[in-house]
């Protein structure tokens, strides 16, 4: 699926308007109206009065959706291409859930409260989790289908999940925090936990682009990468790092997101074809986009109230999900 | 010669006749030391507790009279308590056999297709949005319920069903309902966590009597229907040409089935949750102990109903903190699944 760099570009112009004008939109729609010129002194950092102060909440808001989006949909191509299986997910292979175990056994266990401290054990769980599940998944027979790791991510993301729960329960004083972020929520940010995981975010996002072109040749099968003079092993460590990395520290800020990074990448495939270099910014641009327009469609639908970008996400993913099994051959799961 | 033909076929019947006798002694002795377990859990959910009642007074409360202090405790708390976590535990250790020897996957279980996802989101929907007392939520459970079973069978259809495939497309279906639930329960008045937790992985803490009494009216009507359907059960095991060449009306039978089986789960999880795994675990445990070639649908039964006795009284007692039962039996049941999955992935074989 080759396609003409001209008509790339145009697709990527075109992605990014559509995000700014859902950054335009996240930042001017919320539960409550407030006037253009209100929205513009907020946006000049002006906090005076409850209008201006509203509009000030949704600066840092719209920005962790935009990052969490970018991070999600590029690590979810990253590990569809490093696994060779088109239903990998940081939320259907568990590795969310990883992260979020780890979060959470900190915050109970270990007195965690300081946001660097957190990011970290999350790319420490994700990392673990992501190791064991592509494990479990490629023992046997035909390696990695992806039957084989869809449902080795299902299984371990339910353990974990249980473990999760019984983790949380006993302890009063910190199951209200953990709720909201358990779902996965953008709603509670701040600059200050934006600015905590910026760092991580760019490590993750330089090795990924890194790898785009080992990407490239690791599709072509380990043999024939091999022959291109690729470190097979070293390249997918190298990339599945960079994707861990990113989910890990997303999963740590803005709780579990799931199907994001699922549903991003196949539709970039569509637009600019399946060469990584061109995939990895593009579904960049285009989790963000998602994520920023679940956040909104959240807001807008819920009026007073709001729902949850995870439920959100969930509730767009899923049927994409069922819709690439269906359309697969038997042979192929 | 043909003396010795005349033999050999007659010995082969006679071993067999033989084996069966031998396989139908065994899961005879394996029910009823399944009973004796429920019996002596259900005694002792009965008289351990805070305070601790002795056997003869337990049998007291149980035969209506007024017994100080213990009236209230076992009588009103402990003894709906056991006698949903009695009810429950068979209903979804049927409902779980039921769907995973009629799709010949121990995958397929109604906790990791959706079903019980479906009956949860729909009644924590009627319970915390609508206002429903227990009988409709009841129906809408079972409604959603069959809707789910019937979505997932028809998204899975693509000239046949292939199992791998309904097991991924039910495991989407369950994400997407998951998420459902866990809007309903944020949109409640104030954040509950014994509510949530009961939508979430199953509870039975503050069981009454009315919450029970349809567990046990969906039990009395549809157990038998099911059991009356376990030699067509078997037979689809077979497949379903083989299994219509040996008289089975498939497709009827298959209905029944489904209806049968969802009716039970649902009925269930409207009144404790989709307590985590039971269901899933029950037919393959049972499976280990009854052996092959033998219906596992009373044996399964039952190993739901100890798995949930068992894990609530653990859960209650066995920790500092009061655990659902929901989430100890998804502590133990999730890395059974996982091994599961690694034991059929090392064998080669396809889920």
């Amino acid at each position: 699926m080759r396609r003409p760099k001209r008509l790339r570009s145009l697709w990527l112009l075109a992605a990014l308007g559509v995000l700014a004008l859902l950054m335009l939109t996240s930042i001017t729609i919320g539960s409550r109206a407030v006037g253009w010129d209100d929205i513009l002194a907020a946006l000049g950092g002006a906090t005076d009065g409850f209008d201006r102060a509203a509009v000030a909440t949704r600066i840092p808001r719209t920005l962790l959706a935009v990052v969490a989006g970018a991070a999600l949909g590029m690590s979810g191509a990253v590990m569809q291409g490093v696994t060779r299986n088109p239903l990998a997910d940081p939320g259907i292979l568990g590795v969310n859930v990883g992260a979020a175990l780890a979060v959470v056994s900190g915050m109970a266990y270990f007195g965690l409260t300081s946001a660097s401290s957190m990011i970290w054990v999350a790319i420490v769980g994700a990392g673990i989790t992501a190791v064991f599940v592509y494990t479990i998944g490629s023992l046997g027979r035909g390696g990695s289908t992806p039957l084989k790791l869809a449902l080795a991510g299902a299984a371990t993301s339910a353990a974990l999940a249980s473990f999760v729960t019984a983790v949380v329960l006993p302890r009063n004083d910190i199951a209200g925090g953990v709720r909201s972020w358990q779902i996965g929520g953008v709603g509670g940010a701040t600059m200050e936990s934006i600015r905590q995981v910026a760092p991580f975010l760019l490590v993750g996002f330089v090795l990924c682009f890194l790898s785009a072109r080992a990407l490239n040749s690791l599709a072509l099968g380990d043999d024939l990468a091999a022959g291109l003079g690729e470190r097979v092993a070293v390249a997918r460590g190298a990339a599945a790092l960079g994707a861990v990395v990113l989910c890990g520290s997303i999963t740590a800020v803005a709780g579990p997101i799931g199907f994001v990074g699922l549903v991003v990448p196949h539709a970039c495939r569509l637009l600019v074809g399946v060469d990584h270099r061109w995939l990895l910014p593009f579904s960049a641009v285009l989790g963000a986009a998602l994520l920023t327009g679940a956040d909104v469609l959240g807001r807008i639908v819920a009026r007073p109230s709001e729902i949850d970008v995870g439920i959100i996400t969930a509730l767009i993913g899923a049927p994409f999900f069922i819709y690439i099994v269906r359309r697969r051959k038997v042979r192929e799961l | 010669m043909s003396a010795a033909v005349a033999v050999k076929p007659l010995s082969t019947a006679d071993a067999v006749a033989r084996s069966r006798a031998r396989r139908g002694i065994r899961r005879r002795r394996v029910i009823t030391v399944l009973a004796l377990g429920i019996a002596v859990g259900y005694l002792v959910s009965l008289m351990v507790g805070q305070t601790i009642y002795s056997p003869a007074e337990v049998l007291a409360v149980m035969l209506g009279q007024d017994v100080p202090g213990a009236g209230f405790t076992v009588g009103r708390l402990r003894l709906p308590r056991a006698t949903l976590a009695v009810l429950a535990g068979l209903c979804f250790g049927l409902g779980g056999v039921t769907f995973q020897t009629m799709l010949r996957n121990p995958l397929a279980s109604p906790d990791i297709i959706g079903i019980s996802s479906g009956a949860s989101a729909a009644a924590a929907f009627a319970i915390i949005v609508l206002g429903l007392g227990s009988t409709a939520v009841s129906v809408v459970a079972i409604v959603c319920g069959l809707a789910v079973a019937l979505a997932v069978y028809a998204l899975a259809y693509k000239g046949g069903v292939a199992g791998t495939r309904l097991i991924l497309i039910g495991i989407g279906v369950a994400a997407m309902l998951d998420s459902m639930t866990a809007y309903v329960l944020s949109q409640a008045a104030e954040w509950d966590l014994q509510v949530a937790m009961r939508w979430l992985t199953g509870s039975l803490n503050g069981s009454t009597w009315a919450q029970t009494l349809p567990v046990l009216a969906a039990l009395v009507v549809l157990a038998p229907v099911l059991l009356g359907q376990s030699r067509n059960l078997s037979m689809s095991q077979l497949g379903d040409d083989t299994a219509s060449a040996l008289g089975v009306r498939v497709e009827r039978s298959r209905v029944i089935l489904i209806v049968a089986a969802v009716g039970l789960i649902a009925f269930a999880t409207a009144a404790a949750g989709p307590i985590a795994f039971v269901a899933f675990l029950a037919g393959p445990i049972a499976s280990r102990i009854v052996g092959p070639g033998v219906s596992l649908l009373v044996p399964a039964g039952m190993v739901g109903a100890l798995l949930v006795l068992v894990g609530d009284f653990a859960g209650q007692y066995a920790f500092g903190t009061r655990f659902p039962v929901g989430v100890v039996t998804g502590v133990l049941g999730a890395p059974y699944l996982i091994y599961l999955i690694i034991r059929t992935n090392r064998a080669g074989g396809s889920l």
